[in-house]
């Protein structure tokens, strides 16, 4: 057989693989692009011109930065809360043996089973019928971000613990190291990674929420509520900045995450 | 790769959440205090308002904000909203498993070849594969409506080739909405799947090569069935939001084809009919429970055979 075919031949998934990757970085490219775009007109989304007015002048709409706002107070509060109650839950559910054990799994895999419509519009119900319908604002997206966001910080936080090796923690206590100890310096560290994920994963869900968002949310305006908002009259360019930078700090993070570990796992065999 | 655990590990765990360890638990009361924060919060606000969907479901629908609502065990709502709504939940439905079936074909190559042919890359790929889900969803929706363009790239060339008549457009079509979903969506179909595949005995395909099944063959007796978990948890973290969205329709599609997303959003806010929104919701959260008991069924006995 031809070499330049058989090569194609072993190769071919690898290539359609990539391919299919490359393709969901089409919008992404689109963004980056936008970012930078300079336009004639507001409605009009096309790219006309280059320019660096749109990173250099981010609040140019200052609903827009209003609105970011509050998705960073959203999220910052949101994550740390699940995130706490979500690692405690995690190692009830990894360490412990107790009564309500596998309910207690099927109540937390639940909310992730349920489209987002439903979640918020029940949520919505709720809130109405509990009186608070005239005080729809933080509060009522707080509750429920930190909902949506607790079963994957459990679901995260227990799968690190669940292939966590004990061995470590029993030569810690044969090392005559009290629980305490063993706690804060073998388990929690090792944790730490997951938990840290967890709540990366926990920030960007409630950051990037629209749906439960935009029916319990009353007068208030989160970022992705902005972006619909203005979606149809001409969206501002630096809506792109913000997207290009949410990629970017993320993809630091995750990069940096690997890269570390990377070095110590190479200093541990070293 | 903490982070690329969490949408793998839900369903993956989901069907045997005991499958850690049995060994070494500790018991007594410390769970309840461990546990406490977490199952009130869900309770309060996941479990709860549950009810009070359905109990809003029930309303009589001579209410109003205004008058008040009063509960009269009004059945007729679903009957209502499914009379009026039905082609909507319809859509959702169909979208839903389109874009599903899409994400599955395009995703199971993904996996499969960061699984199988990536080598030392796979970290690498499997950031890229959730690098596009940490853009804002609305921004790369928004970015597809700009690619799809009428005078956009896409439609000149699709025109240029003959695919697609002078006045064709690809907008404002449920073609748009289905490609939007399955874009969206792809992530969660990609990383279970991985999961799955990246655990299965090379030597299992070799064994069947060696018995002379020839690739393809070797693929649907040995692959795809140890991969059906994957399979499993793929399509269904994919169907679920799918079916529920309503972004992709509203950014991407026409107003021919609204989807119950859109109707229930509607119907809560600015249309003042919270009992049809809930007899929608509770409806749609009905449908997919049943689907996914009886596919989770069906997926296990094939599994078995």
């Amino acid at each position: 057989m031809n070499p330049a075919l058989r090569w194609l031949r072993e190769h071919l998934v690898l290539l359609l693989g990539l391919g299919v990757l490359a393709y969901t970085f089409i919008p992404i490219a689109v963004v980056v692009l936008m970012s930078f775009n300079d336009p004639a007109t507001r409605n009009v989304y096309r790219f006309d011109g280059f320019t660096l007015d749109n990173w250099l002048n981010p609040c140019e709409d200052p609903a827009m930065c209003e609105a970011l706002g509050l998705s960073l107070r959203v999220g910052l509060s949101s994550t740390l809360v699940a995130t706490v109650i979500g690692t405690l839950a995690a190692f009830a559910l990894v360490r412990w043996d107790f009564f309500g054990r596998s309910t207690s799994n099927l109540v937390i895999f639940l909310p992730m089973a349920a489209p987002e419509i439903v979640l918020g519009s029940s949520l919505l119900a709720l809130f109405v019928q509990a009186g608070f319908a005239g005080q729809l604002g933080f509060w009522t997206i707080f509750i429920a971000h930190v909902m949506f966001c607790l079963s994957f910080v459990v679901v995260t936080v227990r799968s690190r613990l669940a292939g966590m090796d004990d061995n470590l923690e029993q030569a810690a206590q044969d090392l005559y190291a009290t629980p305490a100890q063993t706690f804060w310096r073998v388990t929690f560290p090792l944790v730490l990674p997951g938990i840290l994920g967890a709540a990366l994963l926990s920030f960007s869900l409630s950051f990037d929420d629209f749906i439960i968002t935009n029916l319990n949310s009353g007068n208030d305006t989160t970022f992705p509520m902005y972006v619909w908002s203005v979606a149809r009259v001409g969206v501002p360019m630096q809506v792109n900045v913000v997207g290009t930078l949410m990629l970017v700090i993320s993809l630091v993070i995750v990069l940096g995450g690997e890269l570390n570990h990377r070095r110590r796992m190479r200093s541990v065999r070293g | 790769m903490a982070t690329v655990n969490p949408i793998v590990e839900p369903a993956v765990d989901a069907v045997d959440p005991g499958a850690a360890g049995e060994t070494g638990r500790r018991r007594g009361p410390g769970a309840y205090l461990l546990m406490a924060p977490a199952v009130i919060w869900l309770a309060l606000f996941f479990l709860v308002p549950f009810y009070s969907l359905i109990a809003t479901s029930l309303y009589d629908p001579s209410g109003s904000d205004q008058a008040g609502w009063e509960m009269t065990y009004h059945v007729g709502n679903y009957a209502t909203a499914l009379r009026d709504y039905w082609d909507s939940l319809a859509w959702s439905l169909f979208y839903g498993a389109a874009a599903t079936a899409i994400c599955l074909v395009l995703g199971y190559v993904v996996a499969y070849a960061i699984a199988f042919k990536a080598g030392r890359w796979k970290n690498l790929l499997l950031v890229l594969v959730i690098a596009p889900f940490f853009t804002s969803f609305l921004v790369r929706t928004l970015s597809w409506q700009l690619i799809l363009a009428d005078n956009g790239w896409v439609v000149n060339t699709l025109q240029f080739l003959g695919i697609l008549g002078e006045d064709g457009h690809l907008l404002a079509t449920p073609f748009a909405v289905v490609a939007g979903l399955a874009y969206n969506f792809l992530p969660f179909m990609v990383l279970p799947l991985f999961a799955s595949i990246d655990k299965i005995d090379h030597r299992l395909i070799e064994a069947s090569s060696d018995l002379y099944a020839n690739p393809v063959v070797g693929f649907f007796k040995v692959t795809w069935p140890l991969s059906l978990p994957g399979v499993v948890s793929g399509t269904l973290l994919t169907f679920i939001p799918a079916a529920g969205d309503y972004i992709n329709a509203q950014l991407l599609g026409n107003t021919n084809t609204t989807v119950i997303g859109t109707v229930i959003q509607l119907q809560a806010t600015t249309a003042n009919q919270p009992h049809l929104a809930a007899a929608l919701s509770t409806t749609l959260m009905a449908i997919i429970l049943v689907m996914v008991v009886v596919y989770i069924r069906r997926a296990d006995t094939e599994d078995l055979l």
